[in-house]
């Protein structure tokens, strides 16, 4: 049986138990509701959670266990294969996957048989008909060994999933049975089903914890493989960043930072005064309708795919910039090559982040308490004094978060830089020229058919690494700063 | 001594020209009809307390005394009111030299997040009321000190005025209010957020203030009313009840609706 049969046998099994909890209860109580210490869809659910969830946890541990189990049994099992005849390991194991898939294919289909297999009584010359015939085709012919450990992953693989399926119906009906023995007059099922309610959830929330704790670490693993080939003094200090896959490459951040902050500053400054006038426009001197109409609008820019506005960088802004600034332009100079430059990437992803930074300003506006506003015009200032002199210092915490959190997504930004930044990692500082981005490097050091086992292709997890620290230390820094400030008013 | 005391009353009111005249002033929040043909004339030197159940209009009253209503899209206003016979609903007259004029003290301290100081030199900085620092120190120590507050504060001038006590943040909230030396000074409840002894701070307060500007209160206390006022006015749902000699409406009522407020059968 698969892996989804089980789990719809399962979910059969929780239907049951559901509709015959309820009608278990029921009778306990001779039909009568009001006898029954909870409703009687609390005894069902309780035969649900009770049949069905643990029988589940059960089923992902035990295949996640065995898949992790049997590949390192195999790599055991070839290593001194291997190591004899220099192979390269991905590859092989990858050969033996293909291999033990077509022989499960073959007996799902029926042209091989299980016994077969396990008395190996197919031959090298054999397998391969038998599999071609079963529509599974190997590039390569078979070799002794890989046909041994495919046979072997086969055997495991097929015991296991058969303990692991009975061990799960058996435990969700043993579930089922206990539930059932409950479902009587006096149970407290209500409670006990809150208490399972709570149990699910706090595991999503777990979940959800354990998932970013894990992309982490498997960012941090494989930095630190980079950092075991490649030197972290010119990772973090060096001055070049000049990947070559031959040898003697240059790998160092600081280039790439620089190209990262520039762009972002650029991005900042068309951002924060426009999306902070217009928080101001739209929370202190718009009408009611014409708020209601421009605030969904300015967020439909939030809407937008980062793709789109790199697109509009690349195909339109970056070229209206050249007319200006680049070779026979209005102006007469030279001063732009490439329509990708710091300030094409720069205005396009300020004009992403309006909306961003308008939205957060507008809340933080209009948390300032009304009683300051009307205290400042009680004084006779007029609507600018009270923003001014009032409002913007009382809000000028949260400003600063929501700026800061502006920051950290112009710096994790990738799309509009990838296609309007250019590729060339200098310290340069006019914005007319084409610079790099971190988020940029990753891409393009990843792109293509790649293993992940040299320097120039590990680096990009330590870009990522770095790219992570510094955007989680502002979001931190900007939470901070927020929640501080929304202390003040309570 | 009762009787002695509303004789003191009474002979400060000796000059009769009104500072405020409101004639038939109705207000509207779009389909609500708010306040219904109000006409009052409120004297300079004085206390005038509004009275009323909640939501009668004495506050939206007091808050078209200063145009403070202004700040609300779906106010309207109709009808007449003077200061010293100019209409502040003139297309004339800035709202906001107006309230400069008319200053207005709130129901819930609202000192702004700022210093002592700032708070009080708020109002004479934006209307340019002192020409140098020296000045505005002045400015500031005598609107501490007429707010009765100066000696609890004269030493933490810098730190934030929303760190003090609820009534010394709303004494300090009065002395913001004249510092821009206005002729009224409206109060909108200025006691309903503090304890009986910041209470009587500001009563006390209050009447020494009437010696040099108009003073109108909005209150919910009739024993408030009755203590700090020389004359008031019943609001109730909307209109104006009876306005008249704060004695007389407390011990002698024309309007039953008055009476039965005042012995609590109503509101």
């Amino acid at each position: 049986m698969s892996t989804y049969g089980v789990l719809g046998l399962l979910f059969l099994i929780a239907i049951f138990g559901f509709f015959f909890g309820r009608i278990k209860a029921l009778s306990s109580a001779d039909g009568d509701i009001k006898k029954l210490h909870s409703l009687p869809q609390f005894y069902g659910l309780n035969a649900v959670f009770l049949a069905f969830f643990p029988p589940l946890l059960v089923l992902v541990i035990w295949t996640f266990a065995q898949s992790i189990f049997v590949d390192e049994r195999i790599k055991r099992e070839l290593s001194p294969w291997i190591l004899a005849e220099q192979k390269n390991i991905n590859l092989v194991i990858s050969e033996v996957d293909r291999l033990s898939d077509g022989l499960k294919v073959s007996v799902e289909l029926g042209s091989l048989t299980y016994q077969q297999i396990s008395a190996k009584t197919v031959g090298l010359g054999g397998i391969e008909n038998i599999l071609n015939a079963s529509g599974v085709f190997l590039t390569d012919d078979i070799q002794a060994p890989i046909l041994a450990a495919a046979r072997l992953k086969f055997y495991m693989e097929t015991l296991g999933n058969s303990f692991r399926n009975w061990l799960v119906i058996i435990g969700s009906i043993i579930g089922l049975v206990w539930a059932l023995t409950q479902a009587k007059l006096n149970f407290r099922a209500r409670p006990r089903v809150e208490q399972m309610i709570l149990v699910l959830l706090a595991a999503a929330a777990t979940l959800a914890i354990f998932t970013s704790v894990g992309i982490v670490l498997s960012m941090l693993f494989e930095a630190l493989r980079f950092f075991g080939m490649h030197p972290w003094t010119d990772f973090f200090f060096g001055s070049t960043w000049a990947p070559s896959f031959s040898a003697g490459s240059e790998l160092s951040i600081l280039p790439l930072l620089w190209g990262t902050l520039y762009i972002s500053f650029v991005a900042l400054l068309v951002a924060v005064p426009i999306g902070l006038y217009a928080a101001i426009y739209l929370s202190e001197y718009a009408s009611r309708p014409v708020r209601a109409f421009a605030k969904p609008l300015l967020e439909v820019l939030a809407g937008i795919p980062t793709i789109v506005y790199g697109l509009f960088a690349l195909t339109t802004f970056g070229p209206f910039l050249r007319k200006f600034f680049g070779d026979g332009g209005f102006l007469g100079v030279e001063w732009m090559s490439d329509s990708r430059s710091v300030i094409t990437a720069g205005v396009v992803m300020g004009m992403m982040l309006i909306p961003f930074v308008s939205s957060l300003s507008d809340d933080i506006i209009n948390a300032v308490p009304q009683s300051l506003r009307d205290g400042s015009y009680g004084l006779g200032a007029t609507q600018s004094e009270t923003v001014r002199n009032v409002i913007l210092p009382a809000a000028l915490p949260g400003i600063i978060g929501a700026i800061l959190l502006a920051a950290s997504r112009a710096i994790g930004e990738t799309m509009i830089v990838v296609l309007g930044a250019g590729a060339v990692a200098k310290f340069a500082g006019n914005p007319l020229e084409a610079l790099t981005t971190i988020t940029t490097r990753i891409v393009s050091q990843l792109t293509g058919d790649l293993e992940f086992d040299s320097a120039e292709t590990l680096v990009a997890f330590a870009l990522g690494l770095t790219l992570f620290t510094i955007t989680l230390g502002l979001n931190v820094l900007a939470l901070y700063i927020v929640r501080r400030y929304r202390e003040q008013y309570e | 001594m009762k009787d002695q005391l509303n004789s003191d009353r009474e002979a400060s009111l000796s000059n009769g020209m009104p500072k405020i005249t409101a004639e038939n002033v109705n207000v509207y929040y779009e389909e609500v009809h708010a306040l219904k043909d109000v006409s009052v004339k409120i004297e300079q030197n004085a206390v005038t307390a509004f009275i009323g159940p909640s939501g009668c209009g004495k506050s939206t009253f007091l808050r078209c005394l200063n145009r403070m209503n202004d700040t609300i899209d779906i106010c309207k206003i109709t009808g007449r009111i003077l200061l010293e016979n100019e209409d502040i609903y003139d297309a004339k007259v800035d709202p906001v030299q107006l309230r400069a004029k008319v200053g207005m003290v709130f129901q819930k301290p609202n000192p702004f997040p700022k210093s002592v100081y700032d708070n009080i030199a708020y109002g004479p900085r934006i209307h340019g009321l002192a020409s140098d620092k020296s000045e505005l120190d002045d400015i500031v120590e005598q609107s501490l000190r007429r707010a009765a507050i100066w000696d609890e504060v004269k030493d933490r001038l810098d730190a934030p005025g929303t760190g003090l006590s609820g009534g010394q943040q709303q004494r300090v909230c009065i002395a913001r209010a004249i510092a821009t030396s206005p002729d009224v000074l409206l109060m909108d409840e200025p006691c309903s957020a503090l304890d009986p002894i910041a209470t009587a701070q500001v009563e006390e307060l209050i009447d020494e203030l009437r010696q040099n500007f108009c003073v109108v209160i909005v209150t919910h206390s009739m024993q408030q009313a009755a203590r700090v006022s020389h004359r008031t006015a019943f609001f109730h749902l909307g209109s104006l009840v009876e306005f008249g000699d704060t004695e007389k409406i407390f011990t002698n009522p024309e309007d039953p609706r008055t009476e039965s407020y005042i012995t609590g059968r109503i509101g």
